[in-house]
């Protein structure tokens, strides 16, 4: 049998030196070892790559504008005069709206399904939620163009400028002439978007808090919403908050979607009906356009921006999580 | 009092539990409303030539994207055949060879990688391919869908590997076949069926990405001749039509959103069932 004859090949002295080298390679172990770690290490130097081609490439906005880049709150290509200000709030908010919405929702979903819904029933909807999760964000885009925008302008605007406009403090986030574009329609479209994440991932962090400590809590008389509500969720707060900011980090490069709904228009305006513009949309749009290269590397500065935000969130939500799945968030 | 309370605790828990329901059912029922909206406005303006003609020029009605339907095909073949070979190679490295530091490291910016916004993946292909030769190109949206597929298909790759029972690499080994023959001939035909299928759903991703093309592949009115020209894909066409204020080019952008979603469910529907059972499998 040949297999013995490679079995003694194995038993042979290690030797040293470059012949050697080649030897154990041509035996096929090392050869694939180093193989694959070449490919590995090449997901190493693309995002090194793609770090240092944002850095490089934005040389010029950064020399010139340096921090005051993030304060400016003038865009205008013609004079070249770039401030990254309206893009960061217009992303900042669009996003905060988001998990408004989205959060509550998810949470309450994720509780139906890991706490309520008999298991199957739960697993089919884990199902087609994960299903929602894959449908393409231009098609949210569509839809958002050619129902929310309408709905908002027709029904939700009018209906939230009469009863919330009217609340002191908050109401100034809803005053002001309703264009059906804006922060609050893109708010909706990306609540939409990112409420599946939430979910799903919820769902998984609270199917794994033990369950003595739901009979614990049941057996002293809890009903079940206090038990879940009290006990269950949180012992599993960290890795709730861990779904929550990668719903974040989401709905902050979120291009298209935000792009077709949000107006267009870098200004800072209290009113959440206002048309706005975000990070990603101003790239999406005036990426192809932009005839100067300051103005071009001041896009790709926001495109760095971006992409740290999302780096930091990530970060912390993959932090979170792992944290909850080794043993709950809470010692016991 | 304490009656009154416990009264009010019961109808808070009753309350509060039917909400999460209700929450549960109104995100599921969005699927249906979005399948719903898009059969009805799509099905209505979907026809034959959408399929087998060219754009129209602007101002006449009709015509079709048959020339964005291939130009999405040709940017996944680019993207499949760049970014599944590096994805899987990475996956094996993972869950076979790699040593504890190195593939912390590698996992993390895989985890990374897969975090970047794909305007930002856009930005890093176009200075990459478009840059250095001034025009877009299929070539250049292909680079960057292949580079969201790497991180996809490395997870998955390595995923399916890490639940091959180790008695078979054992079993392998004892035979007396060495580390990469038990994982040529044992390990990887046990996990292929997941790993294929994990390599289909990321290529399902990225058919639907619009941002990371609209400066690289950029967009044609026309067939796109060769690798090196820009070509037309779906996704960037829905995003012009229905931006654009041509009712006819809105009715085109619903066919199109249409077909696009059903490519995109399908091979997600199917891909899901594939694996949900071989996990049933499994665990039998």
């Amino acid at each position: 049998m040949s297999a013995t004859a490679t079995t003694i090949d194995h038993a042979a002295p290690p030797e040293s030196g470059p012949r050697a080298l080649i030897r154990r390679l041509r035996h096929g172990d090392e050869l694939a070892h180093l193989l694959t770690l070449v490919f590995a290490a090449g997901i190493l130097l693309i995002t090194s790559l793609l770090v240092y081609e944002l850095w490089i490439n934005s040389q010029l906005s950064r020399a010139k504008f340096g921090w005051m880049f993030f304060w400016t709150r003038v865009w205008d290509p013609i004079f070249d005069n770039f401030g990254a200000a309206p893009f960061i709030y217009g992303t900042l908010v669009t996003s905060v709206v988001s998990l408004v919405i989205a959060v509550p929702l998810g949470l309450a979903g994720a509780i139906f399904l890991a706490e309520l819904a008999p298991r199957k029933l739960s697993d089919s909807v884990a199902f087609l939620i994960d299903l929602l999760a894959a449908v393409p964000s231009v098609i949210y885009g569509l839809l958002g163009i050619f129902i929310v925008v309408p709905l908002m302008r027709t029904t939700i605007g009018p209906a939230l400028i009469n009863t919330l406009g009217h609340v002191p403090y908050i109401g100034n986030f809803f005053k002001g002439p309703n264009y059906g574009v804006g922060f609050f329609t893109a708010g909706i479209v990306l609540a939409i978007m990112v409420v599946p994440f939430i979910i799903s991932v919820s769902r998984e962090v609270l199917l794994t808090v033990p369950r003595d400590q739901r009979e614990a809590a049941l057996a002293l008389g809890a009903t079940r919403w206090e038990s879940t509500w009290q006990v269950v969720v949180p012992w599993a707060r960290t890795g709730i908050m861990g779904s929550i900011f990668l719903a974040l980090a989401r709905a902050l490069g979120e291009t298209m979607a935000v792009t077709m709904v949000i107006g267009n228009d870098p200004k800072i305006a209290a009113s959440l009906f206002a048309p706005g513009y975000t990070i990603a949309a101003v790239i999406a749009n005036e990426f192809t356009e932009a005839t100067g290269d300051l103005y071009l590397s001041a896009l790709i500065e926001l495109g760095l921006v971006l992409f740290l935000m999302t780096f930091i969130l990530n970060g912390l939500a993959r932090i979170l999580i792992v944290a909850t799945q080794r043993g709950g968030g809470h010692p016991a | 009092m304490s009656r009154l309370r416990l009264a009010w605790r019961k109808s808070l828990n009753a309350v509060m539990l039917s909400l999460t329901g209700v929450a549960a059912f109104a995100v599921v029922s969005i699927l249906f409303l979005i399948l719903g909206y898009l059969l009805y406005n799509g099905g209505k303006s979907l026809n034959w030539d959408f399929f087998t003609k060219l754009p129209k020029p602007v101002g006449e009605t009709g015509g079709g994207m048959a020339n964005a339907i291939t130009g999405s095909l040709k940017l996944l073949l680019l993207a499949a055949v760049m970014g599944l070979p590096v994805g899987l190679m990475a996956g094996i490295y993972l869950a076979e060879f790699g040593s504890k530091t190195f593939s912390f490291v590698i996992r993390y910016t895989t985890d990374l990688l897969n975090g970047v916004p794909s305007i930002v993946i856009g930005i890093f292909a176009y200075s990459l391919v478009v840059l250095p030769v001034k025009h877009f190109s299929t070539f250049a949206g292909g680079v960057a869908l292949a580079i969201m597929v790497i991180p996809i298909t490395v997870r998955s790759t390595e995923e399916f590997l890490r639940s091959v029972p180790g008695s078979l690499r054992e079993g392998a080994m004892a035979l007396g076949a060495s580390k990469w023959r038990t994982i040529a001939t044992v390990v990887l035909p046990a996990a292929s069926g997941g790993i294929l299928t994990g390599m289909l759903l990321a290529l399902a991703r990225v058919a639907g990405e619009t941002a990371p093309l609209l400066f690289t592949a950029f967009s044609n009115r026309f067939w796109s001749s060769s690798w090196s020209q820009p070509t037309a894909s779906l996704p960037v066409m829905i995003y012009t039509y229905a931006i654009a204020p041509y009712d006819d080019w809105h009715r085109q952008a619903w066919a199109a959103g249409l077909v696009l979603l059903m490519l995109v469910l399908l091979a997600n529907l199917g891909c899901r069932l594939a694996l949900s059972r071989q996990g049933a499998a499994r665990s039998v």
